[in-house]
């Protein structure tokens, strides 16, 4: 595709507007329509901070005003002392950064052997893990319960996080990834003797430092966003994640809603910073896999 | 350099003496570097599969007692009979019906809105993605809180013109309004597919319809939308098969009410398995649940080969 681009064109500066550019006007439409379309896009993120920072007795005001004389902390500093949102943190920070790690690290072994190695079964294997793909977690509750209740695995974090481990997802992506990379390095590391464990580790790992990033960070997003599955395996108010947790306050603290939106914002807001950083590698992520999936 | 290299390789050839062993080294190796996801692919994906239909054909209860009997096909027999599984499983549907075309619409418009502006396409992306990366129960507090009648914000500005509505109370409402919450939290996703899509239709393709004077219709007709036919397929499936699971912001906003009239198909076997405790009768309706989305995904499978066949 790119080759047949013409090449003139091609080595013309891309800047500016895009696709067919239609003058001032039409610029200035687009903008003014983008600009609404964004910010009721962002209303309700807006409104949940402003009343968070009310005082509790003005969230119920009417008719509905957005500006308070009185704004301050205080809903975030009761929610903060209750004590359990501070725990639903660790748990879900614990949580996430075991599953992500395990997921990179089984899933990058089973592609680079799927990828690499010319091994016996290995195509049978290969649409053994496809298949995965089509099987939705959701469906599986009932019967991963009663296994981890055999086990005594009900409201531990090894049954909060051994069901997330298997990702047939992140195997096919870096396989994929893989797949795209010249063998050259490889074959005389081999000549030189290397085992397929250090190759794996020193030449294929760093190779695939951006594939990894981005299956590790849509593992941990999934991970600490992973509501079906804690709701069913966790029992206790001190075992549950943020997502868990949180689906609870609105009954825990009735109709103070200063406090509730003060969670939602204490809940969402990792999330939101995360994004701001990995903003380039999310977006990519989806894109690429999405597209190639 | 070069013929160094040839050298360097050219001991290369005689496949057994490289270090990766012989056939049998090469593949104890390779089973090696599968056997721990495999083993957790095992244990948390595939014995949950096969546990689900044994259990489908038993009378096994979550509370132990009594053990469990092998009841052939009856369970099967029952869903047939059970209204309540095919209100659930049509309202799974609905909401695929009704969410897909906005998700894959809006997002389609955004993109395109967002892929003509140069400066601060970054500000937009941010501000319709930025939803998809909060958990569920973060957008459900809040638009429990903008739904709430009298003083949240949706009711607080709309009641003047459509008097108050129980947006997830009354039960011709609560739907759509799950449907909302929905498109706001998840369209960024289809998004950034569709912005992805945009961005790799060559420029030149406008700048030469422009110099025929195709105008920005003309243009969107007979470039933008063929060329995004590929994503659009992508983004349809994606979304439908997402819908099809509808489950969390249910559960979060009106546990399936008022009266069971959002109860999703997952909500209703979670609730025959951890509350009614009938573990079998659950299973046999996960299985029937599995088939369906089974069905979807190789039904896109095939159309999407066939597609590519003929294209």
């Amino acid at each position: 595709m790119e080759a047949e681009a013409p090449r003139g064109l091609a080595r013309v500066p891309q800047k500016g507007p895009v696709p067919g550019r239609r003058g001032r006007a039409g610029t200035i439409v687009t903008y003014a329509v983008l600009s609404v379309l964004a910010a009721a896009w962002l209303l309700p993120l807006a409104w949940a901070v402003d009343t968070a920072l009310k005082p509790e007795s003005e969230t119920t005001k009417t008719p509905i005003t957005w500006a308070s004389s009185h704004f301050n902390l205080n809903a975030f500093r009761q929610v903060i002392e209750a004590g359990d949102i501070l725990r639903w943190y660790a748990n879900s920070a614990l949580v996430s950064i075991v599953v992500t790690v395990f997921v990179v690290l089984l899933a990058s072994l089973a592609a680079y052997a799927l990828s690499r190695i010319p091994f016996r079964g290995r195509t049978v294997l290969f649409w053994v893990v496809l298949a995965g793909l089509m099987i939705p977690p959701q469906v599986l509750i009932v019967p991963l319960f009663s296994e981890m209740q055999a086990v005594g695995f009900v409201n531990t974090y090894q049954g909060i996080i051994l069901p997330q481990l298997p990702s047939a997802l992140a195997v096919f992506i870096l396989k994929v990834f893989f797949d795209g990379i010249p063998r050259e390095l490889e074959e005389s590391a081999l000549v030189d003797g290397a085992s397929r464990l250090r190759i794996y580790w020193q030449i294929w790992m760093p190779l695939a430092r951006p594939a990894l990033a981005a299956v590790a960070i849509f593992t941990f997003v999934g991970s600490w966003n992973y509501f079906i599955w804690p709701l069913i395996v966790v029992t206790s108010t001190d075992m549950m994640t943020i997502p868990l947790g949180l689906s609870t306050v609105q009954s825990a603290f009735g109709i103070h809603y200063a406090q509730i939106m003060a969670s939602a914002v204490l809940g969402g807001l990792p999330l939101l910073v995360a994004f701001i950083f990995f903003q380039r590698q999310i977006v990519e992520g989806i894109a690429n896999t999405g597209l190639k999936g | 350099m070069e013929a160094g290299q040839e050298v360097a390789r050219a001991p290369a050839v005689p496949v057994a003496k490289t270090g990766g062993g012989g056939r049998w080294r090469r593949n104890l190796t390779g089973w090696g570097f599968m056997l721990p996801f495999m083993a957790a692919y095992a244990l948390f994906l595939i014995w949950p599969v096969i546990l689900m239909f044994k259990y489908s054909f038993t009378n096994k209860s979550l509370v132990g007692t009594g053990g469990s009997q092998f009841l052939g096909f009856q369970n099967y027999g029952r869903i047939f009979g059970d209204p309540a599984f095919w209100q659930s499983l049509w309202h799974t549907v609905w909401f695929t019906i009704l969410s897909t075309p906005p998700l894959v619409i809006l997002a389609l418009v955004f993109a395109m809105l967002t892929n003509r502006v140069g400066r601060g396409q970054g500000i937009f992306r941010f501000s319709f993605f930025a939803p998809f990366v909060l958990p569920v129960s973060v957008v459900c507090l809040i638009w429990i809180w903008m739904y709430e009648p009298g003083f949240g914000l949706i009711d607080g500005v709309l009641g003047g013109i459509l008097g108050n509505v129980a947006w997830l109370g009354d039960p011709n409402v609560a739907m759509i309004s799950i449907v909302i919450t929905t498109i706001w939290w998840t369209l960024g996703f289809n998004f950034v597919l569709y912005l992805a899509g945009l961005q790799e239709i060559p420029r030149e393709l406008y700048d030469a319809a422009a110099v025929d004077g195709a105008g920005a219709w003309a243009q969107a007709r007979w470039i933008t939308l063929p060329l995004l036919k590929r994503t659009t397929l992508l983004v349809l499936a994606l979304q439908i098969l997402a819908s099809l699971k509808i489950f969390d912001q249910v559960y979060i906003m009106t546990y399936g009410g008022p009266n069971f009239t959002t109860r999703p198909i997952i909500e209703y076997f979670y609730d025959q398995g951890f509350t009614a405790y009938q573990i079998g009768y659950a299973s046999a309706v996960s299985v029937v649940y599995f088939v369906i989305i089974l069905a979807a995904s190789v039904a896109w499978f095939l159309f999407s080969r066939r597609r590519e066949e003929t294209v």
